[in-house]
C-alpha cells in the first residue's frame, strides 16, 4: 500500500495540466500540436453515433415505434412478484421500473450490510491463531473467489428450493422460519401510527448512544443518572405517546396456518437466495481487504497495546481496527460498488429487479433503446451515490483521527 | 533449588500444532466444536459423495439411490462441455478446448514472452475459430451452435486479446495532455466501469441490432465478444495506468535525453516497464472476467455453465442440478485457483527483491 502512495505522488508532479498560467497556455495544452486530430477523433465518434440514430430512426419506423419516453406511462401488462410499493398489471411502465430500482436498492443495501459483517469476520478469523479456523476461513475465502458469481446464485437458488414445504419448516433460531416459501421473521406489527413511532424510539435511541459515546470521550463516564434520564427519555416517551394515542403493538411471529406461513416478515425465496448468494460472495473480497488492512498495521501497536495490559479482543476493537479502517474503507468502496452491480445478475434466478424488469419492458415495448439508457443512466447514478457516500464517510474518518500522521 | 527447569517440556509445548488448536480453554472449545462439526457433517458428505452415490447406471438407479448421481455427469458429460455442437463433430470442440490450454499452458513460462508467443496466439484463436466453425475440409457449424467449455475460453481469450490495443491506448490517453483526449478515455473508461455487464450485454443484443442499416446482421456471438472486450478493455485500461503510474518520471526524461521521441519512450522504454508491473493485476483481472462470461447466459448463450444447467433441463434425466453444479464449480475452482497461484507466483519471480 505504502509504495502506491508514494507513487501517485511522483505522478502528480508529472501530471497532464497546462505548463504555465493563463488561458492561452492552458487552452494550447489541451489542444496540442495536433489541434485537428484530436477533433477528427470528436467528429468521427459524433458521425459514427449520428450514423447509428438515423439507422435506428428508420428501423423504429418501420416497426411502428417512436423513440422517446412516452412509453412510460403507457400500462404494463405484466405482473411482478414482489416490491416494496405495490404493483398490479396495467399500472405504468413508469412505476414497474421504480419498483424494480426498489428492490435493486433494497438487495444492495441490505447485501453491503450482510456482506461487511460476514467479511469483517471472516477476515479476523483467518488471522486466528488456531489453525483450523485460519484454514477454514481461507477455505471460505478461496472456493468463494474462484467459482463464477451466477453459479453461487444458481446454488443458492436450488437450495432455497429444495427446503422442506412449509409444513416442514426449519426453525433456525426461535421465530425463525426457512422453509422453499422463503425465509420468515419475527416482526411487530401496530396499527395507525405505531411503526412511525417505533422508528423514531429507535432513532432516539441511537442519537443517544452517539450523544453519550461522545460525551465519554471527551468529559469521560456519564454519571448513571444521565444515562438513565437519557434512556428513559428516549425510550418511554414514544411509547406514552403511543399509548396515549391508544396505539396496539403486537409482536408478529411468522406462524404456519393451513398450507402456508402467515405473519412476520416474509422474504421470498428469489430475495433470500440472492441476498444471500451476493453477500456471501461479496464477504469474500471484504474478508481478503480487512485481513490486508490489519496485516497493514505495524506489529508495535499490538506490542504497544500488549505493553498497556489490553486483551487480544481489546487490541483488536480498540487499537488495531480502527487504524486498519482507514486502509480498508477505500477498497471496500468497490467491493460495495460491486455488490450494486452484481445485484443485475438477479435476472438469472427470476428476482424481479431494475434489469429483470427493465428487459421484460423492453421485450414487450421494443423501446431497447430507451430501456437502456435507464438502465445505465440508473446504475452510473448508483454507482456515482454508493461512491460519494463512502469517499464523505472516508474524508470524515480521517479527519477525526489523525493517528500517527 | 535449581534456576533450569528440569522438567521436559510438556506434551502440548512440544507439538505448535497442538499447542496452537488446544493452548488456551478457547481455543480447545472452538477446537471440540469444530470437531462436532466435522463428525456431524463428514459422514454425510462421505455418503452423498461417494459411498451412496451412482456412479454407473440409468435415471432410475439415481432416483432409487439417496447419494449423488455421477451417472448423470458421465452421461451428460458431452452436452456440458461442448453444448450444441452437433455430436458427431464435438472432437472439434475438444481439439480447439485442448489447442486453447496448450496455449495458455506454454504462455505460463516467462521465458517464452514474445513476439513469436503473440503470433502463436493469434494463430491459436484462428486455429480454434477454424476447428469450431469450420471451413475446407471440415463441415461449418453456426456460432449459435457452439457451447460449452469452448464457448468460455474462446470468448475470454478473444476478448482480453482484442481488449488489449484498446486497454493501451485508453490508458495512454488517459495520461495524456491532451485535454480533448483524455476526457474522451474517462467517458469511456468510467461509463464502461459504472454499469453491470449485463447492461452492456443487452446493450449488444437488443440495440445494437436495431442500429444496423436495414438488412444487415452480424453474428450474435461476435457481438458479445465485442461488448465483452470493450468491457474488459476499461478494467485493463486502469491496470495499465497503474503501471504507468510506477514508472518513474526520470525513465522518461533518460529516454528523452537519448534523443527519443514521446512514440520511441513509451514503446520502448515505459510501456514493458509499466506491463511487467502489472502482470499478475492482469492475471487476477483474467480470472474474474473467466467467471464472468458465464453471464452470456442471460442472452441465451451457452457457456460452460448453461450447458451444465440445461444438461439437468433433460426429460429423462430431470433435476441432477446439484451434481451439474458441482461437476462445473470444481471445473471453475481449478481453473481460477491455479491462475490466481500461478499469479502469486509470478508475482514473486519477476520482482524477486521487494523494492521499498
Amino acid at each position: 500500500m505504502a509504495d502506491i502512495v508514494d507513487r501517485s505522488f511522483e505522478m502528480r508532479e508529472a501530471a497532464p495540466g497546462p505548463q504555465g498560467p493563463g488561458v492561452l497556455s492552458f487552452a494550447v495544452t489541451w489542444l496540442g500540436r495536433w489541434p485537428l486530430a484530436q477533433i477528427a477523433l470528436y467528429v468521427g465518434t459524433f458521425a459514427m453515433i449520428a450514423y447509428l440514430w438515423t439507422n435506428l430512426e428508420a428501423n423504429m419506423a418501420r416497426l411502428g415505434l417512436t423513440p422517446g419516453f412516452a412509453f412510460l406511462n403507457h400500462a404494463a401488462n405484466f405482473g411482478i412478484g414482489e416490491g416494496l410499493i405495490s404493483f398490479e398489471a396495467g399500472d405504468s411502465y413508469a412505476r414497474a421500473i421504480l419498483v424494480g430500482l426498489l428492490n435493486t436498492v433494497s438487495v444492495s443495501l441490505v447485501g453491503c450490510v450482510l456482506a461487511t459483517a460476514l467479511g469483517v469476520a471472516f477476515g479476523i478469523l483467518r488471522l486466528s491463531g488456531n489453525p483450523l479456523i485460519s484454514r477454514l476461513s481461507q477455505v471460505y475465502v478461496e472456493g468463494l473467489r474462484n467459482t463464477p458469481l451466477l453459479l453461487q446464485l444458481f446454488v443458492w437458488s436450488t437450495l432455497l428450493h429444495l427446503l422442506p414445504n412449509p409444513r416442514q419448516a426449519l426453525s433456525p433460531a426461535p421465530g425463525v422460519l426457512l422453509s422453499n416459501r422463503g425465509l420468515f421473521l419475527p416482526s411487530i406489527s401496530a396499527n395507525g401510527w405505531g411503526l412511525p413511532i417505533l422508528a423514531s424510539a429507535a432513532l432516539l435511541l441511537a442519537l443517544q448512544g452517539t450523544w453519550l459515546t461522545r460525551r465519554r470521550q471527551s468529559v469521560g463516564p456519564a454519571p448513571l443518572a444521565v444515562v438513565a434520564a437519557a434512556t428513559i427519555v428516549s425510550t418511554l416517551v414514544p411509547f406514552a405517546v403511543a399509548l396515549l394515542a391508544g396505539i396496539d403493538f403486537q409482536p408478529d411471529v411468522p406462524a404456519l396456518h393451513g398450507f402456508n406461513i402467515i405473519g412476520g416478515i416474509s422474504l421470498t425465496p428469489e430475495y433470500t437466495a440472492l441476498l444471500l448468494g451476493l453477500a456471501v460472495n461479496a464477504s469474500a473480497s471484504i474478508a481478503e481487504t480487512v485481513r490486508a488492512g490489519i496485516l497493514s498495521v505495524q506489529t508495535g501497536q499490538w506490542e504497544a497495546a500488549r505493553a498497556l495490559g489490553l486483551r487480544p479482543g481489546q487490541i483488536l476493537r480498540l487499537v488495531i481496527l480502527p487504524q486498519a479502517f482507514r486502509v480498508i474503507i477505500p477498497v471496500m468502496t468497490s467491493s460495495y460498488l460491486s455488490l450494486t452491480k452484481n445485484s443485475s445478475l438477479a435476472v438469472a434466478i427470476g428476482y424481479p429487479e431494475l434489469v429483470s424488469i427493465l428487459n421484460t419492458s423492453a421485450n414487450v415495448t421494443g423501446q431497447a433503446l430507451e430501456v437502456i439508457v435507464i438502465m445505465m443512466a440508473t446504475y452510473l447514478t448508483l454507482s456515482l451515490a454508493v461512491s460519494l457516500a463512502m469517499n464523505a464517510y472516508n474524508r470524515r474518518n480521517m479527519r477525526k483521527g489523525g493517528f500517527g500522521r | 533449588m535449581s534456576l533450569v527447569d528440569d522438567k521436559p517440556p510438556a506434551l502440548l509445548d512440544r507439538h505448535p500444532l497442538l499447542k496452537a488448536t488446544l493452548g488456551t480453554p478457547g481455543n480447545a472449545a472452538i477446537t471440540l466444536a469444530l470437531a462436532i462439526l466435522a463428525g456431524l457433517l463428514l459422514p454425510r458428505a462421505w455418503d452423498w459423495f461417494i459411498w451412496n452415490a451412482v456412479w454407473w447406471g440409468s435415471a432410475e438407479d439415481c432416483t432409487a439411490a439417496s447419494g449423488a448421481c455421477w451417472a448423470f455427469i458421465g452421461e451428460k458429460l458431452q452436452f456440458i462441455v461442448t453444448g450444441l455442437y452437433p455430436p458427431e463433430q464435438s472432437y472439434r470442440a475438444y481439439a480447439a478446448c485442448g489447442l486453447l490450454f496448450g496455449l495458455l499452458l506454454v504462455s505460463t513460462s516467462p521465458r517464452l514472452w514474445g513476439r513469436g508467443l503473440l503470433a502463436l496466439w493469434i494463430a491459436g484463436i484462428g486455429g480454434a475459430i477454424w476447428l469450431l466453425g469450420g471451413g475446407g475440409p471440415l463441415v461449418p457449424v453456426a456460432t449459435d451452435k457452439w457451447g460449452g467449455l469452448p464457448v468460455t475460453l474462446f470468448l475470454s481469450i478473444s476478448a482480453f486479446l482484442l481488449a488489449f490495443p484498446l486497454a493501451v491506448g485508453l490508458a495512454l490517453a488517459r495520461r495524456s495532455r491532451l485535454g480533448g483526449l483524455r476526457l474522451y478515455a474517462v467517458t469511456f473508461i468510467e461509463l464502461v466501469r459504472g454499469v453491470p455487464f449485463i447492461a452492456i450485454l443487452y446493450a449488444a443484443t437488443l440495440l445494437f441490432p436495431l442500429m444496423l442499416p436495414e438488412g444487415a446482421a452480424i453474428d450474435k456471438f461476435a457481438r458479445a465478444t465485442v461488448a465483452l472486450s470493450l468491457f474488459v478493455a476499461a478494467y485493463l485500461a486502469e491496470i495499465i495506468r497503474a503501471g504507468l503510474q510506477a514508472i518513474p518520471n526520470g525513465q522518461y526524461e533518460a529516454a528523452q535525453s537519448l534523443g527519443l521521441t514521446w512514440w520511441q519512450a513509451t514503446r520502448l522504454v515505459v510501456l514493458p516497464q509499466a506491463l511487467k508491473t502489472v502482470i499478475p493485476a492482469i492475471i487476477n483481472l483474467a480470472i474474474g472476467i473467466f467467471q464472468d462470461t458465464t453471464l452470456v447466459a442471460v442472452i441465451g448463450m451457452f457457456d460452460l455453465l448453461n450447458a451444465a444447467r440445461v444438461a439437468a433441463n433433460d426429460q429423462v434425466w430431470l433435476g441432477f442440478y446439484t451434481e451439474a453444479y458441482v461437476f462445473v464449480a470444481l471445473l471453475y475452482f481449478l481453473f481460477c485457483f491455479s491462475s490466481a497461484r500461478y499469479s502469486l507466483w509470478l508475482e514473486r519471480h519477476l520482482n524477486p527483491v521487494r523494492r521499498h
